[in-house]
């Protein structure tokens, strides 16, 4: 198997419990204690309220593509084996997540539904990406 | 307290972007010569100047940019700083530079970008958060954020390709009457744009700013300076700024941007209306961004943007006069010297020196700058008074 040359995440004492559940194959997402608000990406305090009391939470995985675009001319040389597609999906509780849609270029639309999907892109990093629903 | 008619700019000088690097040039060389330039253009001395706004050249950054600027050029500032918000740094810089002289602290602001275009395969962001959460996807560099406002305005409104492909098509037309566009040499048709190369659907090749090398310089000045320059003072009327995220995917919305309260705030100091606009100078990193910025700046409704390009002529000879330079487009984008590219082209279309372009008694115009993924904005009302 060839090396994977993509950037990956480099988690930080914040982040860490979001890519530790994704390598389990769970989503989780920090809610506000303060404002009940689901926020992504992690933070130490609520970017609604500045809340630091933040609890992780097993979220449904499930959303719509907000919008997205087929990327056929990469901006580094590690994405430009092949197009792929691109998307802010926005998840049923709320927040916004930039991902991938596992799916051909041509099924993809804005608006349609879409569930979470994980794909082990190297023994220690998992990515949180989507597939149609 | 307001800036408005508290300083006005009295000289610009550009160069034509060159596509490649020259051999031998660096930022600070460019800046050099920017400055010598405008200094002339104005008819001021070198000990006139009394503050420095500078953009940080992607090709040649570094700490205390400022200080080691002003020691290669020899100024004392009295104010110096480098703007640090995107695309939109230069339009920061004449509101920033109005705010010092309104404020007394400075008399003559010399605002200065000048990049070369070294950036080749695009770097992963240096921003952790974006490292983290969005590089691993390949959410890396503008185009594909762009594309997304542009699929979502799409999703929303109907917009068309053809519409988005107009903006470029109307740019090119006074692009071809600017001996300092880049990408001047010919007219370009809708189909030329829908035929171009897909980088990221829905954007074309041509909708698309490719970047240069170059820079800028205006010079803005209290108006004690204003009344013995050697050109008619161009005034900053009024002027806003907003920001309400970096990565387009934590925006409010993909298709209603920062740039409506910072355009309400500009409108609001200088007490004019969208119509009394003669020109309109809208940052155009891609086609999507200028007909957005037409939409939140208030010149159409909210998702008419696309039905308002097809109906009006966006060249400087018609009725709806946009980037009259060619916009960045068709100029060119030299880093940080495109977005200066439309605070220059209102300036000099108000002092009258538009040549085979010029919008006719054009005395009030609107630059908008952008920054990011149509993260900062900055909007300028300026005004020739006659």
């Amino acid at each position: 198997m060839s090396e994977y040359t993509k950037p990956l995440p480099k988690p930080t004492a914040t982040s860490r419990p979001f890519w530790e559940a994704a390598k389990a194959h769970r989503l989780q997402l920090q809610q506000c204690g303060g404002c009940q608000a689901f926020i992504y990406y992690p933070r130490d305090r609520c970017p609604h309220c500045l809340s630091d009391e933040l609890q992780w939470k097993p979220v449904s995985g499930r959303g719509r593509v907000y919008s997205y675009t087929v990327v056929r001319r990469a901006a580094t040389r590690s994405f430009a084996d092949k197009p792929y597609v691109l998307a802010i999906v926005e998840l049923e509780e709320g927040p916004r997540m930039t991902t991938n849609i596992e799916a051909p270029p041509e099924m993809v639309k804005v608006g349609m539904p879409v569930t979470v999907c994980f794909d082990d892109v190297t023994p220690e990093h998992t990515l949180v990406k989507f597939k149609p629903a | 307290m307001s800036l408005k008619g508290k300083a006005a700019a009295i000289g610009i000088a550009e160069f034509k972007p060159w596509k490649e690097a020259p051999p031998g040039v660096t930022p600070l060389k460019l800046m050099a010569q920017l400055t010598a330039d405008v200094l002339n253009d104005a008819g001021l001395d070198k000990r006139d100047l009394d503050g420095l706004l500078v953009g940080m050249p992607f090709a040649d950054p570094g700490m205390i940019y400022p200080a080691s600027l002003a020691e290669v050029l020899g100024l004392n500032p009295r104010m110096l700083n480098v703007v640090d918000i995107g695309g939109a740094s230069a339009a920061g810089m004449i509101w920033r530079a109005a705010a010092a002289i309104a404020a007394g602290m400075c008399n003559a602001v010399i605002c200065l970008v000048a990049d070369l275009n070294k950036i080749g395969d695009q770097k992963v962001p240096v921003v952790s958060v974006q490292r983290e959460f969005e590089a691993p996807y390949g959410n890396i560099g503008a185009n594909c954020g762009y594309a997304m406002i542009a699929h979502r305005h799409m999703h929303e409104f109907g917009t068309t390709p053809q519409q988005m492909a107009k903006i470029a098509v109307d740019q090119r037309k006074s692009a071809v009457k600017n001996p300092l566009a880049a990408f001047g040499d010919k007219l370009l048709t809708i189909d030329d744009v829908l035929s171009s190369r897909m980088i990221c659907d829905p954007l074309h090749l041509f909708e698309i700013v490719s970047p240069c090398s170059g820079g800028s310089a205006v010079i803005v000045a209290s108006p004690e300076i204003a009344k013995r320059a050697k050109n008619p003072p161009v005034w900053l009327l009024g002027a806003g700024e907003y920001a309400n995220h970096a990565s387009i995917t934590y925006a409010p919305s993909l298709t209603e941007s920062p740039i409506k309260p910072a355009a309400d705030a500009a409108f609001k100091m200088a007490g004019v209306e969208r119509k009394d606009i003669d020109l309109v100078c809208p940052y155009d990193c891609y086609t999507i961004t200028v007909l957005v910025t037409l939409e939140d700046s208030g010149y159409c409704k909210k998702g008419h943007g696309g039905p308002f390009v097809m109906e009006h002529d966006l060249s400087y000879a018609g009725d709806f006069p946009c980037n009259t330079h060619g916009g960045q487009l068709s100029f060119g984008q030299p880093g940080l010297g495109g977005g200066m590219s439309h605070v220059t082209e209102g300036i000099r279309q108000l002092m009258g020196r538009g040549e085979g372009r010029q919008v006719r008694n054009a005395t009030l115009a609107h630059v908008n700058g952008n920054g990011g993924i149509m993260s900062e904005q900055v909007s300028l009302i300026l005004e020739r008074r006659s």
